[in-house]
């Protein structure tokens, strides 16, 4: 399936900042057999005073930009022409979960894509009693690790309620556990840390996602957001599975991929900084559209 | 346990000199005989008149409190401070033995390069099996950002320092590696000062190895660093977290000993991939930066998005290698406790040898056999988070100890290691060695043998490793000689590095190929300048506010009553800047004088320490009256204690600040200060409807008292006083005197005029100035002082907008 992914992000400063510097991880890029990028595009207005293009650790393309004047208000405007493959049906040749820690141990490595980054605990996920007691919950004995993984992800969505007004950015996964309310953010981050509670790998996943208007009605412009789901390790041979746990869906045909992290932290849309007194605000604005 | 006793040991203040058995002690050896290198000073201590030693101890003490050397722990309250636990008796060691700590310390600096350069780079220590992924992958201090960027300059590691302590059999070992920012090494400087007050003897002194050649060292290897390979001149700097860290002190002390500025991350920015220090004349390029800071905060973009003392962009300044760190960002993770259990071994794999000095013995409970070895001899063990980069006796470093919990209530030692085994790991109890220290008792003291660890630094220069002839060694409690005992904190130490013979003096003459260098005191960074400004505005309103307080409480005395005319007047003035008369000293005054004494503190390295003692001296004594002062006249005269510590401080700066920039700003902010508050005070006490006795009080508390009889031999009129507290250009209160003062500053300042045209900042002053000069005193209105009032203020903003951002 080819889409055509467009994004705006206005930020405005209540005073005219003076240095303004921003961090975007806003562009998909390339994934072997999954994803091919055939064009990106990434403005800012005004122009910034500097620009830098860069790949970060885990692949994730890296924009970095900055304004050395004052500036009141800058709008960000990603377009990409990306390819989303086929994914072809799911089978599940992953052994069972108990058999997991024997083959990480035998995994030698810091490369990216290694699954020893994503057990530990970062910043934002990470083992926490009780969603490692939830995820246990979800366990039946002799379990794959890919039905663990599918079964953690389905419990979540079952108990969970999508909830714009519940949580903002900064909520911490263990307080939206709690209320059981949140948006894909912190599903993903409650996901994230019951699986590793219960020793799989698991990480972050940014990107957009295909959303379909009700039937009869047409698709609503720069009505979707950009979207998060999970990556979890399911052993040296079935390798990184993803699960959307706000859709209770494996990531499929409907979604296309940013990048990688550990947690929201890795892999943030923006991240800014400016020196100058007052808020912000900002505004945004994601179409995924489908190509003929 | 002392088979033969030297004739030292029946001395008194050895008598009860008890080294533990199984332990080695630095001034005895096993037989029970002091050792040769200690003598010559134990000799002279001990031939000390009984009431000579407290005085010597005291005259140490003194230099430090002179010195105004403090530590503390990080704490939300900027000024707590904690005075400098010295042990007054040296640990000595001789020279021969120190060439061989730092022979094997030098191996070991190389060693961790190595490791550094592997995880930042190839990453084969993990694929070829010699360290388990998980212990960098899930490590903190890994910084995934600095993956693939090789450092400037070639080399990851620049400065180091080791915690080492001696085993019972007297050999050497490390407890923990310091990589990440060391610190300590300014604070050996001034072990050193306090320890030469206290033994100031030529014998034993030109026989201990100097400091200062190692500082020299490593100031000039950083200007190499910071300036090699580059077309334009860029300096090296020192980056500190700000005072509110523990170790802010030694940054101010090793700034001014090095003659480097001092930084905080707000003075940094980054255009262009070029680090950047913003000064008054503009951002200047840095080239190099001591950081005394973690690298997780160094970017809040980057790196830790909830750093609020870094500078967004320096990552990428050191991505695009245009940056040297001293050490590198993410050297943090050497530090890791667990670190050291495969060390040994890649010494071997890296190096092809052994480590010439081992490390703490060290087992990584994640691996089935070590963990088993360690649930084994639990009993011996010193179990902790594997992850941690505190030494083993740093506070929470530690969970178990021989075998029980400490402080927590656990099921089992075997359940919790298997449980957390990845988490954890073990490491031997160590013994240290004793080393003698004064122990105060009611009948006279006496030396004792106390536990003790070294640290000691090492700097990378062109010729290789240096390390600092001493360093300064953790002194713990009596008793318990574990590694452990050394928590509970105890005292610090000079380490004495002594010769057979005297010690040649450093040569001061320039090293031949550098030639001689002045160091020009550089560019003023912008907030140093914003913070010497506001000291100056800060502390001229506490004089203001003592002034009006105490010409309130001389008349409270004088009427008796609250509710006269001129009182009520004052009183309401007062009450509209925050100041409340009731209070005998208003807390609003001991709010001035801290916010005068933080923006201090923030610029501690440049100004003298007579001046930073003055003003604590003058906070603490102000607080201290808000305890005892009584309304009217003893407030009175305590407003003139404080007034005159004030003009104690004031003097004390103006005398002996060097008059660059600095001293311009702080001078800037007092006149512009005060010049607003002598027109505030005209406008409501020189008007008609003002209060009979009115304009005697204006006069005195522009303290022009005297002068104005001189001047006019009359009684006050509206005429004289606006005439002498405006229109004067030879009186320092007048506004015309303050803003010729103001000129005089402000033309001094980089960039005050351009292409032969006064600036912004003058071009608002001279219209001001010459209204002034030509205005009469029956034309100097209320509304005349508002708008001037008004007018100052924008100069102020034209101020801040030129030199503070």
């Amino acid at each position: 399936m080819l889409y055509e992914v467009k994004l705006r992000l206005t930020y405005s400063y209540d005073s005219p900042t003076d240095h303004a510097r921003n961090l975007l991880r806003l562009l998909p890029s390339d994934i072997a057999g999954t994803q091919v990028v055939r064009a990106r595009l990434l403005t800012f207005d005004p122009a910034p005073s500097e620009r830098y293009e860069s790949v970060d650790f885990f692949g994730t393309a890296l924009t970095s930009a900055a304004w050395h004047r004052p500036i009141a208000e800058i709008s960000v405007q990603m377009t990409a022409q990306v390819e989303r493959k086929t994914a072809p049906p799911t089978f599940d040749f992953s052994r069972q979960l108990s058999d997991l820690p024997g083959e990480l141990a035998a995994q030698h490595s810091l490369e990216p894509a290694s699954p020893h980054h994503f057990l530990a605990a970062s910043g934002r996920a990470g083992p926490d009693p009780e969603m490692t007691a939830f995820a246990r919950d979800q366990l039946r004995p002799g379990m794959t690790v890919y039905e663990a993984i599918t079964a953690v992800g389905k419990a979540l969505f079952a108990q969970m309620s999508f909830d714009a007004q519940a949580t903002d950015v900064n909520t911490p996964a263990a307080e939206a556990f709690a209320k059981r309310h949140g948006v894909c953010q912190d599903f993903s981050h409650i996901m994230i840390s019951a699986l590793r509670g219960i020793g799989v790998p698991a990480g972050y996943v940014s990107g957009f996602l295909r959303t379909y208007p009700p039937p009869g009605q047409p698709r609503l412009e720069g009505a979707d957001a950009m979207h998060a789901w999970v990556r979890a390790w399911a052993g040296a041979e079935m390798g990184w599975v993803e699960f959307d746990p706000t859709n209770n869906q494996s990531a499929g045909e409907d979604y296309i991929t940013v990048g990688y992290g550990r947690d929201y932290d890795d892999v943030p849309p923006l991240r800014g900084a400016m020196r100058g007194a007052g808020g912000q605000e900002s505004a945004q604005a994601v179409d995924v559209i489908p190509q003929a | 346990m002392l088979s033969k006793p030297s004739p030292f040991a029946r001395h008194r203040l050895l008598e009860s000199y008890q080294p533990a058995p199984g332990v080695a002690d630095e001034l005895f050896d096993a037989q029970g005989n002091m050792r040769p290198v200690w003598r010559p000073f134990v000799e002279r201590f001990l031939s000390l008149e009984p009431e000579e030693i407290p005085r010597r101890f005291e005259r140490g003490d003194q230099y430090l409190r002179d010195a105004g050397v403090y530590y503390r722990r990080y704490s939300n309250d900027v000024l707590a401070e904690r005075e400098w636990p010295l042990s007054h008796i040296p640990v000595i060691l001789h020279e021969r033995e120190w060439a061989g700590i730092c022979e094997g310390l030098a191996q070991r600096a190389d060693l961790l390069e190595a490791v550094m350069a592997d995880l930042y780079g190839p990453g084969r220590l993990v694929s070829d099996g010699h360290l388990p992924p998980e212990l960098i992958a899930g490590n903190r201090h890994w910084l995934r950002p600095m993956v693939g960027v090789p450092p400037r300059g070639g080399h990851y590691l620049h400065f180091l320092a080791f915690e080492i302590g001696r085993s019972p059999d007297g050999t050497w070992f490390v407890l923990g590696d310091r990589a990440q920012a060391p610190s300590g090494a300014g604070f050996a400087l001034e072990n050193r000062m306090a320890t030469g007050r206290i033994f100031p003897e030529r014998f034993p002194r030109d026989r201990i190895h100097k400091l200062a050649g190692f500082f020299t060292e490593f100031r000039n290897a950083l200007e190499d660093l910071s300036g090699q390979g580059r077309e334009r001149p860029a300096r090296a700097a020192i980056l500190t977290p700000g005072p509110a860290s523990d170790g802010y002190y030694e940054h101010t002390y090793i700034a001014r000993y090095l003659g480097l500025p001092l930084l905080e991350g707000e003075d940094l920015l980054v255009e262009n991939g070029q680090a950047m220090v913003r000064t008054i004349e503009g951002p200047q390029p840095l080239g190099a930066l001591w950081r005394r800071m973690d690298a997780g905060f160094m970017d809040p973009l980057a790196l830790s998005p909830h750093s609020q003392i870094g500078t967004p962009g320096m990552m990428e300044a050191v991505r695009l290698g245009n940056i040297a760190m001293v050490n590198a960002l993410g050297a943090g993770v050497l530090e890791t406790r667990a670190l050291m259990a495969f060390l040994p071994h890649i010494s071997r794999v890296l190096h092809g040898q052994p480590l010439k000095m081992p490390n703490i013995a060290t087992w990584w409970c994640g691996a089935a056999r070590e963990r088993a070895h360690v649930r084994a001899h639990a009993d011996q063990m010193m179990i902790g988070p594997a992850m941690a980069v505190d030494l083993p006796f740093d506070l929470d470093a530690t969970t178990a100890l021989g075998g029980a919990f400490r402080g927590v209530a656990r099921s089992s030692i075997a359940q919790w290691l298997e449980a957390e085994g990845g988490q954890l790991v073990g490491q031997e109890a160590v013994t240290l060695s004793t080393t003698p220290a004064w122990q105060d008792a009611p009948g006279g003291g006496s030396l004792q043998p106390r536990p003790m660890t070294v640290r000691v630094f090492a700097a990378r220069t062109p010729q290789g490793w240096r390390f600092m002839k001493g360093g300064y060694a953790r002194i713990g409690p009596q008793g318990d000689a574990t590694a452990l005992s050394m928590q509970s904190g105890g005292a610090v130490a000079d380490v004495w590095v002594v010769s057979d013979r005297a010690v040649p003096p450093l040569t001061m003459a320039p090293d031949s190929a550098r030639g001689f260098r002045r160091r020009s005191p550089g560019t003023l960074p912008a907030r140093a300048a914003d913070n010497l400004y506001w000291l100056g505005r800060y502390i001229e309103r506490c004089e203001d506010a003592v002034r009006l307080i105490r010409a309130y409480h001389l008349r409270l005395a004088a009427t008796g009553s609250i509710d006269e005319k001129r009182l009520r007047r004052l009183a309401q003035f007062l009450d509209d800047v925050g100041i409340d008369v009731s209070e005998p000293v208003p807390s609003g005054l001991i709010a001035r004088l801290d916010a005068a004494r933080i923006c201090a503190s923030k610029v501690r390295d440049r100004f003298s320490t007579d001046g930073w003692l003055a003003l604590q001296d003058l906070a603490k004594t102000a607080r201290e009256m808000t305890e005892t002062a009584r309304p009217g006249d003893d407030t009175a005269r305590a407003m003139g204690v404080l007034l005159r510590k004030i003009t104690g401080f004031t003097g004390l700066v103006h005398e002996n600040m060097y008059r660059f920039a600095g001293w311009r700003f702080l001078s800037v902010g007092r006149a512009l200060e005060r010049s607003a508050a002598t027109a505030s005070l005209l406008i409501r006490f020189c008007d008609e409807t003002a209060p009979e006795g009115a304009l005697d009080l204006v006069v005195e508390v522009g303290d022009s008292v005297i002068t104005h009889q001189r001047r006019y031999r009359v009684a006050t009129s509206p005429e004289t006083v606006l005439d002498l507290l405006v229109l004067d250009a030879d009186n320092p209160r007048a506004i015309l005197f303050l803003i010729n003062d103001l000129k005089a500053n402000l033309e001094a300042l980089p960039n005050a005029e351009s292409a032969g045209r006064p600036g912004p900042i003058l071009r608002a002053l001279l219209p001001l100035r010459t209204e002034l000069m030509v205005a009469e005193p029956r034309s100097v209105t209320p509304e005349f002082l508002a708008r001037l009032r008004t007018q100052l203020f924008q100069l102020s903003d034209l101020i801040s907008d030129q030199y503070m951002r």
